[in-house]
């Protein structure tokens, strides 16, 4: 962070950020905390939305945006940052734009990058905040264990369906005692499959907003130093219910990046830390999309399965039976033996894995196809109405 | 009875009850509780040896359990035990 000393406002700038100034605890050295400040916000979608208008808004001075991702007709429920207009373009550089509008009195860099294990910590130095709005475990454990690595604070925040979740992590408090990391919160990741993503099972457009403004706000109690961060503790929303908890978090002895004994000291490979890269995984049979259309066209003898979850099959089905991924090896007795069985999700990740763990269980699935490219797919070959 | 919160991804095993009332008197038992009820859920509360999944922490009130006494944390008539478990937003 820039020494405040040599922080100074323009005219227009002390006029834009008066409402903050005139609070008596916040004053103008506060807001010379934010205009010396460096944050950087990892994925600019319905966290990150809120975020970086927010913090804009406030005059946090510069602010780190990382995305690779192009905006996409399903995202403007939830990610106002965007409009109609900015569908197809590239996240990071829609998202510039309307922050540039917003306020001119700051810098925004762009990072059009996945973050990744070789790029995180060059990308991460020269920040001095960190703001999680992530979107999958690997990058939350990439994320969280580059923070750690460097010294540098994790405000995080999490939702799925109606439900959301704030930490403040690896906060170093006035004693200079480090808080507690993502890691002391959940040492592993669920293994994949066994919890749906927002992708599979839907956000309330309105969560994020919420969460997301949350987020913001830690971030500048952690930039300025004012109040109480959440660090230490865990934030629940149930926007559902209208519920919220909070509850004690501590660093644990365990914790393989600073517990008592480390064991890690550089950053590994996530998306195998998260089960998603298994080198011993089997290749699963696979029917390419011509060939399937062909099948269904000549009305070849073969059962079609849906692993997806009963929400996307009602928003729109190939006519299979649905049998969520969850659920396929308890039903495993409903799966066809006798003829072929064409077996689909969404793009083909969850029905793998659905041949897979049959497979595991004991079951034969020599006549099972995976589906190349699932749903999407039929999709894009044949538009609907 | 001590009343069990589950998350929203594991409210599908449920029935989408959101508030499950328990006779437990340790967390060890609300969870096998949970897992006769509805035999869906258990393999996402309980790993094959038994154990608590690592994505999930279970808080008595508002204290983990693993600052308590783990699986063996009492509960009482008027406790609430939160099951919390790992969500990531988007994509997996």
């Amino acid at each position: 962070m820039a020494n405040i000393q040599d922080i100074f406002f323009s005219k227009a700038e002390l006029a834009r950020y008066d409402r903050h100034i005139i609070i008596p605890d916040f004053g103008l050295e506060a807001q010379k905390k934010l205009k010396a400040a460096k944050v950087l916000v990892v994925g600019s979608g319905g966290l990150g939305s809120p975020l970086l208008l927010y913090l804009a808004a406030a005059g946090v001075g510069t602010i780190g945006i990382v995305d690779f991702d192009v905006v996409d007709d399903s995202n403007l429920q939830r990610q106002v940052l965007y409009g109609k207009r900015d569908v197809g373009r590239a996240k990071a550089r829609a998202a510039r734009s309307r922050l540039r509008a917003l306020n001119p009195y700051i810098k925004i860099k762009l990072h059009e990058t996945r973050l990744t294990s070789e790029n995180a910590l060059a990308i991460i130095q020269p920040y001095d905040v960190v703001a999680d709005g992530t979107d999958n475990f690997p990058t939350r454990y990439l994320v969280n264990d580059a923070c750690v690595l460097l010294g540098k604070t994790n405000v995080y925040a999490s939702i799925f369906q109606f439900e959301g979740q704030v930490s403040v992590f690896n906060y170093r408090n006035e004693a200079g005692e480090w808080g507690p990391n993502y890691r002391d919160l959940y040492p592993t990741p669920p293994p994949p499959g066994l919890v749906p993503s927002c992708a599979e099972g839907g956000v309330l457009g309105v969560l994020p907003g919420i969460v997301g403004s949350l987020q913001a706000n830690e971030v500048i109690k952690v930039l300025t130093g004012l109040g109480t961060s959440l660090s230490g503790r865990l934030f629940l929303f149930d926007a559902l219910h209208f519920e919220t908890r909070t509850f004690a978090l501590k660093r644990r002895p365990e914790n393989p990046l600073n517990g008592e004994n480390p064991s890690i000291t550089a950053l590994v490979d996530y998306e195998q830390f998260c089960g998603l890269k298994n080198s011993d995984e089997k290749p699963v049979q696979e029917i390419d999309i011509e060939t399937f259309l062909q099948w269904t066209q000549n009305e070849a003898d073969f059962q079609l399965v849906d692993v997806r979850e009963p929400q996307e099959y009602d928003a729109g089905n190939l006519g299979g039976l649905l049998i969520p991924l969850g659920e396929v090896v308890a039903r495993a007795q409903e799966i066809a033996r006798d003829k072929k069985v064409v077996v689909h999700c969404r793009s083909g990740a969850r029905s793998a894995k659905a041949i897979r763990a049959l497979a595991e269980a004991g079951i034969e699935v020599q006549h099972l196809y995976n589906l190349k490219g699932g749903y999407l797919a039929v999709q894009a070959l044949e538009p609907i109405g | 009875m001590a009343t069990v919160i589950i998350p929203t991804p594991l409210r599908k095993f449920t029935d989408n009850e959101s508030r499950l009332s328990t006779p437990a008197a340790n967390v060890a038992e609300a969870l096998q509780d949970l897992a006769i009820r509805f035999p869906n859920l258990k393999k996402h509360l309980l790993d094959d040896q038994g154990q608590i999944r690592g994505f999930l922490n279970i808080f008595v009130g508002d204290a983990d359990i693993r600052d308590l006494a783990l699986e063996q944390t009492p509960i009482s008539a008027d406790a609430v035990l939160s099951i919390v478990p790992a969500i990531a937003g988007g994509r997996q």
